[in-house]
């Protein structure tokens, strides 16, 4: 890249030229038809009534109709319990394989497995828990068996909220390892060095150099785990049976019927999701890139 | 406390946390084992994987999904190397265009992606201010639909592939293989498929499996679409089965290790992230 003899005839081209460009046409073209037109359909379509004008009606109606205020409250509930959790398990346990001191081994397994697990979604998912937890789940009959505990009688369900939390877990602290192990990976053994010489103990050395560097990256995680569950629709409709109203539900059922009664209702709605997944990316990517300066 | 009480008792607690995940990981694997085996009351049995596996509409689903994989993995192919490739090589400028593209279904869930796809193309596609037809509507023939979700997946997997390509031609010195290449006479089409493929065929190998994994059990897609794939198959079973389905979910779960485990081999732990549920 940097070699200016060897790749002298091949820069001949001056950088800019239109030609190059014709390159990526293929691409752009592809792109344009199966990501720009339907995603400029959803949006024209949330800024336009029944008979085709422009209107602002659906964008106040998200914010003043109950149903799609509730989708979008139980969402971001089920989102935030899980990115919050997830986070801080998924970052335990990416210490533990890391800067932890646990065998080596361990932490290839782990992030392997972190892998599966992060790509393991949707019915399996739902099924596997439903074998867990469910009624007469494994873990729901060791309890009701071995610790005399019926945890359906005493009021917990999965196919409700906190059912629907613990099985999104199953994908939301495997992408945290995948995402903080790296983060853990660069923190420099000369600062722990120069902390512990300077007198400070194990607990100073987190609170005031570890922490400080990688709370941007965690919390930047977090985000992206809120994201990761925000769109989240297989794994919910195959527990829960479409019953449990979180936002994607709500547009799987308006895509199926029109069941908000207003074509443009629908595409506002995906469009407040885009919105707000766009805002978690784009958090995200700034938060990390706080971190990544120091670990560089 | 001296140093090595100090170690040790990081070490407990690291131990904690890694045994508590390795009980979430796999306590509903287990779950979904056990109970996949007792479909014969009272002994440990392989009855529910025979009677599942029995079924002929699994096996049409199963290799209809395998079929819809190997083309989304082919397509995609097709135009993410070429597009890498000569960003690489001829159009550094395109680079964060064409990345912020890639990135997309982060922001785009599958839910939304087909809500769009559906909106467009269950309509004929005209050139803007006339009436003349460029595309039929897609989802009114099965060609049409094949298409259109082959093109979904592309876009569900391109995250995974684009990088994995792009990252594999950074080891790879492009550039000088061009020059090689092309001093010994050879023109794009050889060079692309006989020089840049084989050389980041790792990078092709790990995006390719991760596709698959997508593709294999997607249900999102496929029920909005109305195609007999897997993942809608095992959604009804599971409506009115109880053990085949945990069989066949077992099963996906095997598959999807396996192509992980595959690309973590041949990267060498270089492993990548995901999250498209």
């Amino acid at each position: 890249m940097d070699n200016k003899i060897l790749t002298g005839h091949l820069a001949k081209a001056p950088r800019s030229s239109w030609k190059a460009w014709l390159g990526v046409v293929p691409f752009f073209i592809f792109a344009i038809l199966f990501l720009l037109l339907p995603s400029v359909r959803l949006f024209i379509g949330s800024f336009t009534d029944n008979s085709g004008k422009f209107t602002l009606e659906n964008i106040i109606q998200l914010f003043t109709q109950k149903t799609i205020l509730d989708a979008y409250k139980v969402s971001i509930q089920i989102s935030a319990v899980t990115a919050l959790a997830g986070g801080i398990f998924g970052f335990m346990l990416a210490y533990s394989v890391t800067v932890g001191g646990l065998p080596k081994p361990l932490r290839s397994a782990l992030i392997t497995f972190s892998g599966v697990a992060s790509n393991f979604a949707g019915v399996p998912l739902a099924f596997a828990f439903v074998a867990t937890l469910g009624r007469t789940g494994f873990i729901t009959a060791i309890l009701k068996n071995v610790f005399h505990l019926n945890i359906y009688q005493s009021g917990f369900t999965l196919y409700g909220f906190i059912g629907l939390c613990l099985t999104y877990m199953y994908f939301q602290f495997p992408l945290m390892v995948l995402v903080m192990a790296p983060a853990l990976d660069g923190l420099k053994k000369e600062w722990k060095e120069a902390a512990l010489n300077l007198g400070a103990n194990n607990l100073q050395y987190w609170l005031k150099v570890a922490m400080p560097v990688l709370l941007p990256s965690i919390l930047g995680s977090m985000i992206l785990l809120f994201g990761n569950s925000f769109g989240a629709y297989a794994t919910a409709y195959a527990l829960t049976g479409g019953q449990l109203p979180i936002v994607t539900i709500l547009i799987g059922a308006q895509i199926r019927g029109d069941v908000l009664h207003n074509p443009g209702l629908g595409y506002s709605l995906a469009m407040g999701m885009v919105i707000i997944m766009a805002v978690s990316l784009g958090f995200y990517s700034w938060l990390q890139g706080w971190t990544e300066r120091w670990l560089k | 406390m001296n140093l090595i009480s100090k170690a040790r008792k990081i070490s407990i607690w690291s131990w904690f946390w890694f045994i508590l995940g390795v009980l979430y990981y796999v306590l509903p694997l287990y779950a979904t084992l056990v109970f996949s085996l007792q479909m014969e009351r009272g002994v440990v049995s392989f009855k529910a994987y025979e009677s599942a596996f029995a079924d002929p509409e699994f096996w049409r689903t199963f290799s209809y999904s395998i079929f819809l994989a190997v083309m989304t993995i082919i397509v995609s192919i097709t135009l993410v190397v070429p597009t890498a490739y000569w960003i690489r090589l001829k159009l550094p400028e395109a680079r964060r265009i064409v990345e912020f593209i890639t990135l997309m279904p982060f922001v785009v869930p599958a839910i939304i992606l087909v809500f769009g796809l559906i909106r467009i193309y269950s309509f004929p596609v005209v050139i803007p201010f006339t009436s003349i037809q460029i595309i039929p509507p897609l989802t009114n023939f099965k060609v049409g639909t094949n298409i259109l979700i082959i093109a979904g997946y592309i876009v569900l997997g391109l995250p995974y592939m684009y990088r994995s390509v792009d990252t594999g031609m950074r080891t790879v010195d492009v550039r000088t293989l061009t020059e090689a290449a092309q001093a010994m006479g050879a023109n794009w089409g050889t060079i692309i498929t006989k020089v840049i493929l084989p050389n980041v065929r790792t990078a092709l190998l790990s995006g390719a499996l991760l596709t698959f994994a997508i593709v294999v059990g997607e249900v999102i897609l496929a029920s909005f679409l109305g195609v007999p794939a897997f993942g809608p198959y095992l959604f009804l079973l599971g409506q009115h089965r109880a053990y085949e389905p945990a069989a066949l979910s077992f099963t996906t779960f095997l598959l999807t290790w396996a192509a992980m485990g595959i690309i973590q081999l041949v990267t060498g732990g270089q492993g990548q992230t995901t999250g498209a549920h």
